[in-house]
């Protein structure tokens, strides 16, 4: 493949060095080339998905520095010496993140295609707040479009979630206690 | 959510009872097993189109017409580009016919001369650098000589400019039951309405996107996001005029469909296999987000006139209907989209004596498409939403005017077509009347609203969904499916069906491990590639899990008795043993490999001319609720809760199933309240996640699933279809809970908060007068 060649020798280019997923890695962009970009055509990190462009969708979002950027809107420039968390990182040693285990229980993912940044921003919330109610569930949720659940398993994917890393049992996909916690929380809003 | 399984069920309609229940003791079937490619799409290693890359590959990009209508004087290509770096395909490139195929070979591969949308493909252009695409697209210039263009239903349907055929008239049907000019004088009532819905963008968060590759030798390979491998295998061949083995068709992930993936990928794949000859380089056409909106297909804009007459107990006498769609500039998928419309524009309702009058019309819009439920929700909304009117007209409960005219075992519906399976409609209403608990809130909110800024209101939807094709659409497919054992003694489902969220994958998988008796995860799916699978049908109207289920099922009792017979297959056995006998089978006959066709229920028959007989194999079944409240400060509408009570046959995965629900539900609340698609001389003008809204995570009502299990004998292991079914109800039931809210009556959805304003500030000026 010679994407690139042509128009911006990326020996040209000057290099930006920042960690993914723990591990440094130096590449010769254009400065505003887009992260998301760079994650996948350059370190072919291709678990990041482009829905939209334009931050709406989420389908990109990876963490920065702890927080949850949409890779879309983020140029390559700033992610100097910035630490990069795609969904290639969130198993560990091969075993999957309990979040991705409650999702793959629970039916959180469908089509898939959402399914990385969606599991970014649950794993930000969790880091943020490990016992989130269903109010703060959704509103981490919000920047994150899936079409195929209606966000109902989803929801409950990271109940269960929560619920296992505590060490407690998790909780079966349609527990009275999710939908009545579901229930009360949705009707105080 | 709960889930009921009736294990006995009315003896009636059943002369094999035994052998269904026989079936039913199930170890895979019915259990939440894991979905088959769940760790690859949760790992973020699942391959979607833009996530290939071929060796040499170039990027592909699509010079469109910026205008609705006109004829093409002239194309010139700015000098500030170096076009010796680009491959430029136009129609004269096109090596066989220029025509995408579908029903009507109406619509051009690229314009030639003319432009009848919008979004018309022109031109198509490949460089090796897709950032040098946009550009470039941009330095194509082309000259119009316009031509009067029409935008409505109205404009079209008053003929005074004909952008199709002789008369723009895509389509018509007339399904006649009854007698309906004598019932009028007999009525006690008539009530008229008139209901209107709009375009509504699949949003399938991939879009869409295509790699093809070309050789002389092999001819044309395509790898792409899409559901039907074989439509878009029928379209490529007479575009490059090649023979079946030089045409193949490869379905890479897929990030959501909803139908949108069923007749535009035939497009693009012409398309970038048209590049990919003219280049000699793999091309890779992915649209962006705003193209995808602009350019790709959308759920037919509809307008739904009732006449209906009922006796003095509120029981129908008569319905008479006028049914008509927006097609768009070309016949797509109209005629079938219309079918359905008008063979769920009845309900579930028996009425003695009934016309529907269904018409499609052509605009210069882009070309209309399929989208979950095609057409039925259209019709239903509008069915349902008329049920109401009828309730407050005649002053009876809305639930109660349902309960008099359901359909029931023994009644013929719209087409006499007899109801021979269970219909519980009655049991699916009472549920979701107690579950939600309706009777209760409305007098609640009945005493509560008149001093309350919020009004509260309950709304019902009961529905059926025909599931597989039409008529006798299954038969003309004639679907071939089935599984094999490789020589390395690998187990596989060979069928062209695909996955793209539904489950296919997982629901297949399960069908052939229950069947085969051994585990699942010993069983996996073939590729759906043209080159491996046989042609099992389209990945359409709700047909999955149903039909090709059980063709799955048939083949594998098929290989059983033929290892029974052949290879000492034992009455039970492990899965060790059965994988020897296989291998014994192997040795003896060759290849280990058991395929079956579609078998048609026994007593279908149906006449296409009369619209007359058997219009569906089997219906789904469905009683929807909805609570909404409306702030008549901000002139918003919240769905509060929703209850879903559906009987899909047997279901095959009880959290996909519900998934399939909800997500459908969602889909439904976003058609009803917040998707409104803006036209500006034919052409999306928000064509962007910004503005075009779908339901978020904020948005979402509780939404309480519900199932009545009847496994039906003739799908896979009893099931039914259920991917459509959850799409046709949410917006007719939201708009009669703000009908019961307000008082007022809101026909037309989407329903924007300036909408709600509108309509509540006109009857407020209306009573103080």
């Amino acid at each position: 493949m010679n994407k690139g060649k042509r128009t911006t020798p990326s020996e040209r280019c000057p290099a930006i060095s920042f960690k993914v997923n723990g591990e440094t890695r130096i590449v010769k962009a254009p400065p505003m080339k887009r992260l998301l970009d760079v994650l996948r055509e350059d370190l072919h990190l291709t678990g990041t998905k482009e829905g939209c462009g334009e931050g709406e969708c989420g389908s990109c979002s990876v963490r920065m520095n702890g927080e949850l950027v949409n890779s879309c809107l983020v140029p390559v420039l700033q992610v100097e010496g910035a630490d990069i968390q795609t969904v290639e990182g969130l198993t560990l040693h091969g075993e999957l993140h309990p979040l991705q285990k409650a999702f793959l229980e629970h039916g959180g993912a469908q089509c898939g295609i959402c399914t990385p940044g969606m599991l970014m921003a649950a794993a930000q919330l969790l880091e943020q707040n490990p016992h989130p109610g269903i109010v703060q569930i959704r509103e981490a949720l919000a920047g994150n479009l899936c079409r195929c659940t209606g966000f109902i398993r989803i929801f409950e994917a990271v109940a269960a979630a929560i619920a296992s890393d505590d060490g407690r049992p998790a909780t079966g996909p349609n527990t009275e206690q999710t939908r009545h916690a579901q229930e009360q929380t949705h009707h105080a809003r | 959510m709960a889930f009921s399984l009736r294990k006995s069920h009315p003896a009636r309609s059943w002369s094999g009872a035994l052998e269904l229940a026989n079936r039913l003791k199930t170890r895979i079937v019915g259990a939440a097993v894991p979905r088959k490619e769940g760790v690859d799409k949760l790992m973020g290693r699942a391959c979607y189109i833009d996530d290939m890359v071929r060796e040499g590959m170039w990027h592909g990009a699509t010079v469109r017409s910026g205008i609705p209508r006109g004829l093409i004087r002239s194309i010139t290509f700015d000098s500030r580009i170096d076009w010796s770096e680009f491959a430029i395909v136009t129609a004269a490139d096109i090596p066989g016919e220029n025509c995408i195929q579908l029903i009507v070979a109406d619509q051009p591969c690229l314009a030639d001369g003319k432009v009848n949308h919008c979004e018309e493909a022109i031109l198509l252009l490949a460089h090796p650098d897709k950032h040098k695409l946009r550009d470039a697209v941009g330095a194509v210039k082309v000259e119009y000589e316009p031509l009067p263009a029409i935008f409505t239903i109205e404009e079209s349907e008053q003929q005074d400019v004909i952008v199709w055929g002789a008369d723009n008239l895509l389509k018509t049907f007339l399904l006649e039951k009854g007698d309906v000019d004598s019932a009028w004088a007999r009525a006690a009532h008539i009530v008229e309405g008139e209901y209107r819905t709009g375009a509504q963008e699949h949003l399938y968060i991939e879009n869409q996107g295509m790699i093809a590759e070309y050789s002389a030798k092999s001819g044309v390979t395509v790898w792409g996001s899409l559901q039907c491998p074989y439509y878009v295998f029928k379209a490529l061949r007479p575009v490059f005029d090649l023979p079946e083995d030089k045409i193949r068709v490869i379905q890479t992930e897929t990030g959501g469909a909803f139908g949108g993936k069923e007749d535009y990928p035939s497009i693009i794949a012409c398309h970038a296999a048209l590049l990919a000859m003219k280049s000699g380089h793999p091309v890779k056409m992915v649209y962006d987000r705003m193209e995808d909106l602009a350019a790709t297909t959308k759920r037919h804009p509809s307008r739904v006139r009732h006449r209906t007459a009922l006796d003095r107990d509120g029981k129908l006498l008569a319905m008479e209907i006028d049914l008509a769609t927006d097609g768009g500039a070309y016949a797509t998928l109209s005629s079938t989209v219309l079918s359905r419309a008008t063979l769920h524009s009845t309900g579930p309702y028996l009425c003695p004596n009934i016309r529907v009058r269904a018409t499609s019309w052509a605009t210069n819009h882009i070309p209309y498409g399929a989208f979950r439920g095609f057409g039925a929700p259209q019709a239903i909304f509008a069915m349902e939403r008329h049920m109401d009117e009828i309730a407050a007209a005649l002053a009876i409960d809305p639930a109660e005017l349902r309960h008099r005219n359901f359909l029931h075992v023994g009644d013929t519906n719209a087409t006499e077509q007899e109801m021979r399976e269970p219909v519980i409609l009655d049991q699916l209403l009472d549920r979701g009347l107690k579950e939600s608990d309706y009777h209760a809130k409305r007098a609640q909110y009945a005493r509560e609203n008149p001093a309350s800024r919020v009004k509260r209101g309950m709304g019902i939807a009961a529905f059926y969904h025909g599931s597989g094709f039409t008529g006798s659409g299954e038969v003309y497919l004639n679907s071939l499916a089935g599984i094999d054992v490789t020589p390395e003694g690998k187990v596989r489902v060979l069928a062209s069906n695909t996955e793209f969220g539904q489950g296919t994958n997982t629901v297949l998988t399960q069908v052939a491990a229950e069947s085969l008796g051994i585990d699942y995860a010993a069983i996996s799916m073939a590729s759906p590639d043209t080159g491996i699978v046989p042609n099992s049908g389209p990945t359409v109207a709700s047909r999955t899990s149903m039909v090709v289920g059980r063709i799955i099922e048939r083949a594998c009792s098929q290989l059983l008795a033929l290892l029974r017979e052949h290879a000492r297959l034992g009455a039970t056995y492990t899965q060790k043993e059965f994988l020897a006998a296989c291998e014994s089978y192997r040795a003896a006959h060759g290849e280990v490999v058991s395929l079956c066709r579609y078998e048609a229920p026994p007593g279908i028959v149906w006449d296409d001319q009369k619209y007359h007989g058997e219009a569906y194999g089997a219906y789904a079944w469905a009683v929807y609720v909805a609570q909404v409240a409306v702030d008549t400060v901000t002139y918003s509408a919240e769905v509060e809760d929703f209850w879903a009570v559906q009987e899909v046959g047997r279901v095959i995965h009880p959290v996909m199933a519900a998934g399939q629900v909800e997500g459908g539900i969602a889909q439904g609340i976003g058609y009803a309240l917040y998707e409104k698609v803006v036209w500006q001389d034919g052409r999306m003008a928000n064509n962007q996640m910004t503005n075009y809204i779908m339901p978020t995570a904020q948005d979402v009502p509780p939404i309480h699933v519900y199932f009545e299990q009847i496994p039906f004998r003739y799908g896979g292991f009893g099931a039914k279809g259920i991917g459509e079914l959850p799409h046709d109800g949410p917006a007719p039931a939201i708009l009669n809970a703000i009908r019961d809210a307000t008082g007022v009556a809101f026909n037309a959805i989407p329903l924007l908060p300036e909408d709600l304003y509108a309509g509540l500030a006109a009857t407020e000026e209306m009573a103080a007068r």
